[in-house]
Protein backbone atom coordinates (compact mmCIF):
# COMPACT_ATOMS: atom_id res chain seq x y z
CA UNK A 1 0.00 0.00 0.00
CA UNK A 2 2.79 2.09 1.17
CA UNK A 3 4.24 2.74 -2.63
CA UNK A 4 0.91 4.32 -3.96
CA UNK A 5 0.79 6.75 -1.23
CA UNK A 6 2.88 9.78 -2.35
CA UNK A 7 1.13 9.77 -5.59
CA UNK A 8 -2.03 10.09 -4.19
CA UNK A 9 -1.70 12.82 -2.23
CA UNK A 10 -0.23 14.64 -5.30
CA UNK A 11 -2.88 14.18 -7.40
CA UNK A 12 -5.34 15.22 -4.50
CA UNK A 13 -3.56 18.55 -3.78
CA UNK A 14 -3.34 18.90 -7.50
CA UNK A 15 -7.09 19.05 -8.27
CA UNK A 16 -7.82 21.02 -4.87
CA UNK A 17 -5.46 23.97 -6.46
CA UNK A 18 -7.76 23.59 -9.65
CA UNK A 19 -10.79 23.91 -7.52
CA UNK A 20 -9.65 26.70 -5.78
CA UNK A 21 -8.10 28.89 -8.13
CA UNK A 22 -11.31 28.52 -10.22
CA UNK A 23 -13.61 29.68 -6.93
CA UNK A 24 -11.23 32.35 -6.69
CA UNK A 25 -11.18 33.26 -10.41
CA UNK A 26 -15.19 33.59 -10.15
CA UNK A 27 -16.80 35.83 -7.36
CA UNK A 28 -20.17 35.77 -8.91
CA UNK A 29 -20.29 32.33 -8.30
CA UNK A 30 -19.11 32.44 -4.64
CA UNK A 31 -22.13 34.96 -4.23
CA UNK A 32 -24.22 32.42 -5.85
CA UNK A 33 -23.26 29.60 -3.44
CA UNK A 34 -23.86 31.06 -0.78
CA UNK A 35 -27.19 32.40 -1.61
CA UNK A 36 -28.07 29.16 -2.45
CA UNK A 37 -26.99 28.26 1.04
CA UNK A 38 -28.94 30.95 2.54
CA UNK A 39 -32.24 29.68 0.27
CA UNK A 40 -31.78 26.36 1.59
CA UNK A 41 -31.39 27.60 5.15
CA UNK A 42 -34.59 29.54 4.72
CA UNK A 43 -36.58 27.15 2.99
CA UNK A 44 -35.50 25.01 6.36
CA UNK A 45 -36.59 27.16 8.52
CA UNK A 46 -39.82 27.86 6.94
CA UNK A 47 -40.35 24.37 7.33
CA UNK A 48 -42.99 24.16 9.68
CA UNK A 49 -44.93 26.44 7.86
CA UNK A 50 -44.85 24.86 4.63
CA UNK A 51 -48.46 23.35 5.03
CA UNK A 52 -50.02 26.29 6.14
CA UNK A 53 -49.62 28.46 3.05
CA UNK A 54 -52.94 28.45 1.18
CA UNK A 55 -51.34 27.65 -2.26
CA UNK A 56 -49.66 24.81 -0.85
CA UNK A 57 -52.84 23.46 0.59
CA UNK A 58 -54.35 24.12 -2.63
CA UNK A 59 -52.30 22.23 -4.50
CA UNK A 60 -51.90 19.27 -2.35
CA UNK A 61 -55.70 19.00 -2.31
CA UNK A 62 -55.63 18.54 -5.98
CA UNK A 63 -52.88 15.75 -6.17
CA UNK A 64 -55.45 13.86 -3.35
CA UNK A 65 -58.26 14.56 -6.10
CA UNK A 66 -55.78 12.86 -8.79
CA UNK A 67 -54.97 10.42 -6.43
CA UNK A 68 -58.89 9.51 -6.02
CA UNK A 69 -58.98 8.73 -9.63
CA UNK A 70 -56.15 6.85 -9.89
CA UNK A 71 -57.35 4.81 -7.13
CA UNK A 72 -60.53 4.20 -9.07
CA UNK A 73 -58.43 2.99 -11.90
CA UNK A 74 -56.42 0.85 -9.47
CA UNK A 75 -59.92 -0.51 -7.97
CA UNK A 76 -60.51 -4.47 -9.51
CA UNK A 77 -64.30 -4.82 -8.95
CA UNK A 78 -63.60 -8.48 -8.68
CA UNK A 79 -60.54 -8.45 -6.13
CA UNK A 80 -61.85 -9.47 -2.96
CA UNK A 81 -60.30 -8.92 0.56
CA UNK A 82 -58.49 -11.51 2.43
CA UNK A 83 -61.03 -13.40 4.74
CA UNK A 84 -60.18 -14.32 8.51
CA UNK A 85 -61.14 -17.42 10.74
CA UNK A 86 -63.46 -16.78 14.36
CA UNK A 87 -60.15 -17.59 16.07
CA UNK A 88 -58.40 -14.57 14.12
CA UNK A 89 -61.18 -11.84 15.13
CA UNK A 90 -59.42 -9.08 17.01
CA UNK A 91 -61.44 -8.91 20.68
CA UNK A 92 -61.90 -6.80 22.17
CA UNK A 93 -62.30 -4.70 18.70
CA UNK A 94 -61.76 -1.06 19.20
CA UNK A 95 -64.14 1.15 19.65
CA UNK A 96 -63.02 4.30 17.09
CA UNK A 97 -65.11 7.49 16.10
CA UNK A 98 -64.51 11.13 16.12
CA UNK A 99 -66.03 11.28 19.32
CA UNK A 100 -65.18 8.85 22.63
CA UNK A 101 -67.42 6.08 23.49
CA UNK A 102 -69.84 7.13 26.13
CA UNK A 103 -71.02 10.01 23.49
CA UNK A 104 -72.23 7.23 20.49
CA UNK A 105 -75.53 7.88 19.46
CA UNK A 106 -78.23 5.92 21.04
CA UNK A 107 -80.91 5.14 18.09
CA UNK A 108 -84.81 3.85 19.13
CA UNK A 109 -84.86 0.83 16.82
CA UNK A 110 -88.94 0.68 17.52
CA UNK A 111 -89.43 3.60 15.40
CA UNK A 112 -86.58 3.95 13.57
CA UNK A 113 -86.91 4.50 9.44
CA UNK A 114 -83.76 4.50 6.62
CA UNK A 115 -84.40 7.16 4.46
CA UNK A 116 -83.70 6.53 0.84
CA UNK A 117 -82.99 9.79 -1.59
CA UNK A 118 -81.55 10.79 -4.66
CA UNK A 119 -81.29 9.07 -7.95
CA UNK A 120 -83.51 5.70 -7.22
CA UNK A 121 -87.14 4.98 -7.97
CA UNK A 122 -88.12 4.35 -4.77
CA UNK A 123 -87.78 6.42 -1.63
CA UNK A 124 -90.35 4.80 0.58
CA UNK A 125 -88.14 4.48 4.14
CA UNK A 126 -87.27 1.14 5.48
CA UNK A 127 -87.74 -0.01 9.16
CA UNK A 128 -85.49 -2.15 10.79
CA UNK A 129 -87.57 -5.93 10.83
CA UNK A 130 -87.64 -4.77 5.93
CA UNK A 131 -84.13 -4.61 6.66
CA UNK A 132 -82.89 -7.56 8.54
CA UNK A 133 -85.63 -9.21 6.08
CA UNK A 134 -83.01 -9.01 3.08
CA UNK A 135 -80.62 -11.35 1.96
CA UNK A 136 -78.33 -12.64 4.28
CA UNK A 137 -74.29 -12.35 3.86
CA UNK A 138 -71.27 -12.16 6.56
CA UNK A 139 -67.97 -11.67 6.84
CA UNK A 140 -65.00 -12.09 8.77
CA UNK A 141 -62.49 -9.17 7.70
CA UNK A 142 -59.53 -6.56 8.33
CA UNK A 143 -60.96 -3.25 9.49
CA UNK A 144 -57.64 -0.88 8.72
CA UNK A 145 -57.67 2.43 10.13
CA UNK A 146 -55.92 5.85 7.91
CA UNK A 147 -54.04 5.69 11.45
CA UNK A 148 -52.15 2.32 10.69
CA UNK A 149 -53.51 0.02 12.59
CA UNK A 150 -56.20 -2.81 11.82
CA UNK A 151 -58.13 -4.86 13.48
CA UNK A 152 -60.31 -7.96 12.41
CA UNK A 153 -64.23 -8.20 13.20
CA UNK A 154 -67.21 -10.08 11.91
CA UNK A 155 -70.21 -8.53 10.34
CA UNK A 156 -73.61 -9.63 9.62
CA UNK A 157 -75.99 -8.38 7.14
CA UNK A 158 -77.02 -7.97 3.48
CA UNK A 159 -75.25 -7.20 0.32
CA UNK A 160 -75.07 -3.41 -0.14
CA UNK A 161 -76.17 -4.29 -3.94
CA UNK A 162 -78.94 -5.93 -3.21
CA UNK A 163 -80.37 -3.25 -1.28
CA UNK A 164 -79.86 -0.99 -4.14
CA UNK A 165 -81.36 -3.11 -6.39
CA UNK A 166 -84.42 -2.99 -4.62
CA UNK A 167 -84.43 0.77 -4.18
CA UNK A 168 -84.16 0.66 -7.79
CA UNK A 169 -80.43 3.17 -7.54
CA UNK A 170 -79.20 4.57 -11.14
CA UNK A 171 -76.33 2.27 -10.93
CA UNK A 172 -74.38 4.65 -13.58
CA UNK A 173 -74.56 7.41 -10.87
CA UNK A 174 -70.87 8.47 -9.75
CA UNK A 175 -71.91 8.20 -5.43
CA UNK A 176 -73.82 6.65 -2.68
CA UNK A 177 -74.05 8.99 0.40
CA UNK A 178 -75.00 8.41 3.80
CA UNK A 179 -75.75 10.74 6.67
CA UNK A 180 -75.70 9.18 10.28
CA UNK A 181 -77.12 9.92 13.55
CA UNK A 182 -73.66 11.25 15.01
CA UNK A 183 -73.97 13.95 12.51
CA UNK A 184 -70.97 12.17 10.31
CA UNK A 185 -71.77 12.21 6.69
CA UNK A 186 -69.46 10.09 4.14
CA UNK A 187 -69.96 9.29 0.21
CA UNK A 188 -68.60 5.87 -1.79
CA UNK A 189 -67.91 5.33 -5.46
CA UNK A 190 -70.18 3.37 -7.01
CA UNK A 191 -68.37 0.61 -8.20
CA UNK A 192 -67.03 -0.02 -4.40
CA UNK A 193 -70.83 0.40 -3.38
CA UNK A 194 -71.11 -2.64 -6.15
CA UNK A 195 -68.41 -4.86 -4.74
CA UNK A 196 -69.80 -8.43 -3.58
CA UNK A 197 -68.42 -7.64 -0.01
CA UNK A 198 -69.96 -4.31 0.34
CA UNK A 199 -72.44 -4.97 3.19
CA UNK A 200 -74.82 -2.98 5.09
CA UNK A 201 -74.54 -4.51 8.58
CA UNK A 202 -76.82 -5.22 11.31
CA UNK A 203 -74.86 -7.37 13.46
CA UNK A 204 -71.31 -7.71 14.69
CA UNK A 205 -69.61 -11.35 16.27
CA UNK A 206 -73.02 -12.79 15.42
CA UNK A 207 -75.02 -10.03 18.05
CA UNK A 208 -77.01 -7.41 17.40
CA UNK A 209 -74.60 -4.21 15.80
CA UNK A 210 -73.93 -2.64 19.69
CA UNK A 211 -74.38 1.34 20.02
CA UNK A 212 -70.22 1.25 20.41
CA UNK A 213 -70.01 -0.28 16.36
CA UNK A 214 -72.96 1.46 14.89
CA UNK A 215 -76.68 0.51 15.54
CA UNK A 216 -79.13 0.19 13.74
CA UNK A 217 -76.43 -0.13 10.77
CA UNK A 218 -72.91 -0.04 9.49
CA UNK A 219 -71.89 0.17 5.81
CA UNK A 220 -69.03 -2.60 5.99
CA UNK A 221 -66.30 -2.35 3.23
CA UNK A 222 -63.12 -4.56 3.57
CA UNK A 223 -62.16 -2.83 0.44
CA UNK A 224 -62.16 0.46 2.13
CA UNK A 225 -60.19 2.23 5.18
CA UNK A 226 -61.97 2.73 8.63
CA UNK A 227 -63.36 6.47 8.32
CA UNK A 228 -65.04 5.27 4.84
CA UNK A 229 -67.44 3.18 6.63
CA UNK A 230 -70.38 5.08 8.32
CA UNK A 231 -72.30 4.00 11.39
CA UNK A 232 -75.34 4.84 12.49
CA UNK A 233 -76.73 5.29 8.57
CA UNK A 234 -80.01 7.42 8.69
CA UNK A 235 -80.31 7.86 5.38
CA UNK A 236 -78.91 7.10 2.38
CA UNK A 237 -78.50 8.90 -1.02
CA UNK A 238 -77.56 8.32 -4.59
CA UNK A 239 -75.97 11.28 -6.87
CA UNK A 240 -73.67 12.59 -9.27
CA UNK A 241 -73.02 15.68 -7.37
CA UNK A 242 -69.42 15.25 -4.95
CA UNK A 243 -70.95 14.71 -1.34
CA UNK A 244 -67.26 14.92 0.83
CA UNK A 245 -67.28 13.54 4.24
CA UNK A 246 -67.06 14.52 7.12
CA UNK A 247 -62.60 13.50 7.00
CA UNK A 248 -62.81 14.23 3.56
CA UNK A 249 -63.61 17.94 3.82
CA UNK A 250 -61.05 18.30 6.28
CA UNK A 251 -58.22 16.70 4.38
CA UNK A 252 -58.13 13.04 4.07
CA UNK A 253 -58.41 11.28 0.90
CA UNK A 254 -62.24 10.22 -0.37
CA UNK A 255 -60.88 7.42 -2.24
CA UNK A 256 -59.30 5.83 0.89
CA UNK A 257 -59.42 2.78 -0.33
CA UNK A 258 -57.17 -0.81 0.29
CA UNK B 1 -10.05 35.41 -16.16
CA UNK B 2 -6.95 35.50 -14.07
CA UNK B 3 -6.74 31.25 -14.57
CA UNK B 4 -2.91 30.30 -15.48
CA UNK B 5 -2.84 28.21 -18.65
CA UNK B 6 -1.82 25.41 -17.21
CA UNK B 7 -4.41 25.35 -14.71
CA UNK B 8 -7.10 26.04 -17.84
CA UNK B 9 -5.45 23.55 -19.54
CA UNK B 10 -6.30 20.97 -16.63
CA UNK B 11 -9.33 21.84 -16.15
CA UNK B 12 -10.78 21.50 -19.53
CA UNK B 13 -9.59 18.23 -19.68
CA UNK B 14 -11.20 17.34 -17.27
CA UNK B 15 -14.31 15.49 -18.13
CA UNK B 16 -17.88 15.40 -16.70
CA UNK B 17 -18.08 13.28 -13.66
CA UNK B 18 -22.02 13.57 -13.18
CA UNK B 19 -24.01 13.98 -16.62
CA UNK B 20 -27.21 17.10 -16.12
CA UNK B 21 -29.88 13.76 -15.91
CA UNK B 22 -27.83 12.20 -12.93
CA UNK B 23 -27.49 15.69 -11.17
CA UNK B 24 -31.21 16.32 -11.30
CA UNK B 25 -32.39 13.20 -10.36
CA UNK B 26 -29.98 13.05 -7.37
CA UNK B 27 -31.76 16.46 -6.22
CA UNK B 28 -35.03 15.55 -7.07
CA UNK B 29 -34.90 12.27 -5.04
CA UNK B 30 -33.40 14.12 -2.47
CA UNK B 31 -36.49 15.89 -2.37
CA UNK B 32 -38.81 13.70 -2.13
CA UNK B 33 -37.45 11.45 0.09
CA UNK B 34 -37.50 13.90 2.73
CA UNK B 35 -41.07 14.87 2.19
CA UNK B 36 -41.86 11.17 2.44
CA UNK B 37 -39.77 10.49 4.98
CA UNK B 38 -40.92 13.78 7.08
CA UNK B 39 -44.50 13.13 6.30
CA UNK B 40 -44.11 9.22 7.01
CA UNK B 41 -42.81 10.03 10.49
CA UNK B 42 -45.91 12.05 11.12
CA UNK B 43 -48.39 8.99 9.66
CA UNK B 44 -46.50 6.71 11.87
CA UNK B 45 -47.42 9.01 15.09
CA UNK B 46 -50.57 8.08 14.67
CA UNK B 47 -50.31 4.80 15.39
CA UNK B 48 -46.84 3.66 16.30
CA UNK B 49 -45.77 0.26 14.82
CA UNK B 50 -43.07 0.06 17.88
CA UNK B 51 -45.19 1.08 21.04
CA UNK B 52 -43.80 3.25 23.12
CA UNK B 53 -41.61 4.81 20.12
CA UNK B 54 -42.94 8.29 19.12
CA UNK B 55 -40.87 10.90 16.28
CA UNK B 56 -40.95 14.25 17.73
CA UNK B 57 -43.94 15.61 16.05
CA UNK B 58 -41.54 18.89 15.86
CA UNK B 59 -39.53 17.27 13.15
CA UNK B 60 -42.42 16.29 11.46
CA UNK B 61 -43.98 16.96 7.79
CA UNK B 62 -47.68 17.94 7.51
CA UNK B 63 -49.03 18.86 10.62
CA UNK B 64 -51.32 16.00 11.37
CA UNK B 65 -52.49 12.65 10.19
CA UNK B 66 -54.38 14.18 7.28
CA UNK B 67 -51.75 17.26 6.12
CA UNK B 68 -48.71 14.33 6.47
CA UNK B 69 -51.01 12.07 4.21
CA UNK B 70 -51.32 14.70 1.54
CA UNK B 71 -48.22 15.68 1.69
CA UNK B 72 -46.64 11.22 1.77
CA UNK B 73 -49.45 10.72 -1.11
CA UNK B 74 -47.92 13.73 -3.48
CA UNK B 75 -44.35 13.47 -2.79
CA UNK B 76 -44.61 9.80 -3.75
CA UNK B 77 -45.48 10.61 -7.63
CA UNK B 78 -42.07 12.56 -7.56
CA UNK B 79 -40.31 9.81 -5.85
CA UNK B 80 -41.58 7.22 -8.05
CA UNK B 81 -41.41 8.93 -11.50
CA UNK B 82 -37.72 10.45 -11.40
CA UNK B 83 -37.12 6.84 -9.94
CA UNK B 84 -38.39 5.63 -12.71
CA UNK B 85 -36.75 8.12 -15.01
CA UNK B 86 -33.14 7.47 -13.01
CA UNK B 87 -33.50 4.00 -13.58
CA UNK B 88 -34.19 4.18 -16.87
CA UNK B 89 -31.46 6.11 -18.24
CA UNK B 90 -29.20 3.98 -15.97
CA UNK B 91 -30.01 1.20 -18.24
CA UNK B 92 -30.61 3.08 -21.81
CA UNK B 93 -26.78 4.66 -20.72
CA UNK B 94 -25.12 1.86 -19.27
CA UNK B 95 -24.24 3.50 -16.61
CA UNK B 96 -24.87 0.98 -14.01
CA UNK B 97 -22.99 -1.34 -15.49
CA UNK B 98 -20.42 1.03 -15.80
CA UNK B 99 -20.83 2.82 -12.61
CA UNK B 100 -21.50 0.13 -10.14
CA UNK B 101 -19.91 -3.06 -11.86
CA UNK B 102 -17.98 -5.13 -11.06
CA UNK B 103 -18.50 -5.70 -7.40
CA UNK B 104 -17.54 -8.14 -5.34
CA UNK B 105 -18.43 -8.70 -1.35
CA UNK B 106 -14.14 -9.25 -0.73
CA UNK B 107 -13.67 -5.23 -2.81
CA UNK B 108 -16.58 -4.06 -0.13
CA UNK B 109 -14.27 -4.97 2.69
CA UNK B 110 -11.36 -4.28 1.48
CA UNK B 111 -12.46 -0.70 0.58
CA UNK B 112 -14.30 -0.35 3.30
CA UNK B 113 -10.58 -1.19 5.73
CA UNK B 114 -9.03 1.17 3.94
CA UNK B 115 -11.60 4.17 4.24
CA UNK B 116 -11.69 3.35 7.97
CA UNK B 117 -7.71 3.66 7.91
CA UNK B 118 -8.27 7.16 5.87
CA UNK B 119 -6.29 5.39 3.18
CA UNK B 120 -9.08 5.57 0.52
CA UNK B 121 -8.33 7.70 -2.02
CA UNK B 122 -11.08 10.09 -3.49
CA UNK B 123 -8.48 11.59 -6.49
CA UNK B 124 -10.30 10.45 -9.25
CA UNK B 125 -14.36 11.20 -8.45
CA UNK B 126 -16.01 9.79 -12.00
CA UNK B 127 -14.81 6.14 -10.55
CA UNK B 128 -16.86 4.89 -7.54
CA UNK B 129 -14.91 2.72 -4.76
CA UNK B 130 -16.25 -0.76 -4.09
CA UNK B 131 -17.93 0.82 -0.80
CA UNK B 132 -19.58 3.02 -2.48
CA UNK B 133 -21.24 0.99 -5.42
CA UNK B 134 -22.85 -1.10 -2.72
CA UNK B 135 -23.86 2.09 -0.69
CA UNK B 136 -25.67 3.38 -3.95
CA UNK B 137 -27.23 0.14 -4.92
CA UNK B 138 -27.69 -0.67 -1.33
CA UNK B 139 -30.11 2.68 -1.33
CA UNK B 140 -31.51 2.50 -4.70
CA UNK B 141 -32.83 -1.45 -3.77
CA UNK B 142 -34.05 0.22 -0.24
CA UNK B 143 -35.98 2.93 -1.83
CA UNK B 144 -37.64 -0.17 -4.35
CA UNK B 145 -38.46 -1.79 -0.72
CA UNK B 146 -40.20 1.29 0.50
CA UNK B 147 -42.29 1.69 -2.49
CA UNK B 148 -43.49 -1.66 -2.45
CA UNK B 149 -43.84 -2.28 0.99
CA UNK B 150 -45.89 0.82 1.18
CA UNK B 151 -48.19 -0.07 -1.88
CA UNK B 152 -48.55 -3.52 0.03
CA UNK B 153 -49.90 -0.96 2.44
CA UNK B 154 -51.90 1.46 0.83
CA UNK B 155 -53.51 -0.85 -1.47
CA UNK B 156 -53.61 -4.49 0.33
CA UNK B 157 -56.62 -5.43 -0.78
CA UNK B 158 -55.54 -4.50 -4.74
CA UNK B 159 -52.09 -6.15 -4.88
CA UNK B 160 -52.65 -9.60 -2.98
CA UNK B 161 -49.57 -10.78 -4.02
CA UNK B 162 -47.62 -7.92 -2.70
CA UNK B 163 -49.43 -8.05 0.15
CA UNK B 164 -48.30 -11.64 1.22
CA UNK B 165 -44.36 -11.05 0.10
CA UNK B 166 -44.52 -8.88 2.92
CA UNK B 167 -45.87 -10.77 5.32
CA UNK B 168 -49.49 -9.10 5.84
CA UNK B 169 -50.33 -6.03 5.94
CA UNK B 170 -49.40 -5.42 9.45
CA UNK B 171 -46.07 -6.62 8.80
CA UNK B 172 -45.70 -4.70 5.54
CA UNK B 173 -45.69 -1.30 8.24
CA UNK B 174 -42.64 -3.10 9.67
CA UNK B 175 -40.85 -3.88 6.58
CA UNK B 176 -41.88 -0.07 5.61
CA UNK B 177 -40.51 1.23 8.48
CA UNK B 178 -37.29 -0.74 8.74
CA UNK B 179 -36.62 0.16 5.12
CA UNK B 180 -37.18 4.04 6.52
CA UNK B 181 -34.64 3.51 8.96
CA UNK B 182 -32.24 2.03 6.72
CA UNK B 183 -32.92 5.32 4.40
CA UNK B 184 -32.02 7.63 7.34
CA UNK B 185 -29.21 5.88 8.16
CA UNK B 186 -27.82 6.37 4.55
CA UNK B 187 -28.43 9.79 4.44
CA UNK B 188 -26.53 10.17 7.48
CA UNK B 189 -23.08 8.45 6.02
CA UNK B 190 -24.20 10.18 2.97
CA UNK B 191 -23.81 13.78 4.18
CA UNK B 192 -20.89 13.01 6.55
CA UNK B 193 -18.70 11.57 3.60
CA UNK B 194 -19.80 14.62 1.47
CA UNK B 195 -18.66 16.62 4.80
CA UNK B 196 -15.62 14.80 4.58
CA UNK B 197 -14.86 15.01 0.68
CA UNK B 198 -16.32 18.11 -0.52
CA UNK B 199 -15.66 18.10 -3.89
CA UNK B 200 -18.20 15.19 -4.07
CA UNK B 201 -20.73 17.65 -3.94
CA UNK B 202 -19.36 20.25 -6.69
CA UNK B 203 -19.85 16.71 -8.70
CA UNK B 204 -23.40 16.50 -7.96
CA UNK B 205 -24.13 20.13 -8.60
CA UNK B 206 -21.85 21.41 -11.63
CA UNK B 207 -21.31 18.11 -12.99
CA UNK B 208 -17.14 18.31 -12.91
Amino acid sequence: MKPVKPNRVSVDRESLIIDVRRELDMPSRRLFGKRIVTLGGLAMLAGCSISDDKSVETFLSRVSRLNDTVQGWLFDPNRLAPTYTEAQITRPFPFNAFYGVDDAPVVDGSDFRLKVSGLVQNTKTWTLPELYALPKAEQITRHICVEGWSAIGRWGGTPFSEFLKRVGADTSAKYVGFKCADDYYESIDMPTALHSQTLLTFTFDGQQLPPKYGYPMKLRMPTKLGYKNPKHIMEIFVTNKFPGGYWVDQGYNWFGGS
Amino acid sequence: MNATPEAARISTSLRTVQPVWVRITHWLNALAAILMMLSGWRIYDASPVFKGFVIPPGITLGGWLGGALQWHFAAMWLLFFNGLFYLTMNIVTGRIKRKFFPLSPRAILHDLGEALKGHLSHADPSNYNAVQKFAYLFVMLDIAVLILSGLAIWKSVQFPLLRELMGGYDFARVVHFSAMSLLAAFIVVHLVMVSLVPRSLLTMIRGR
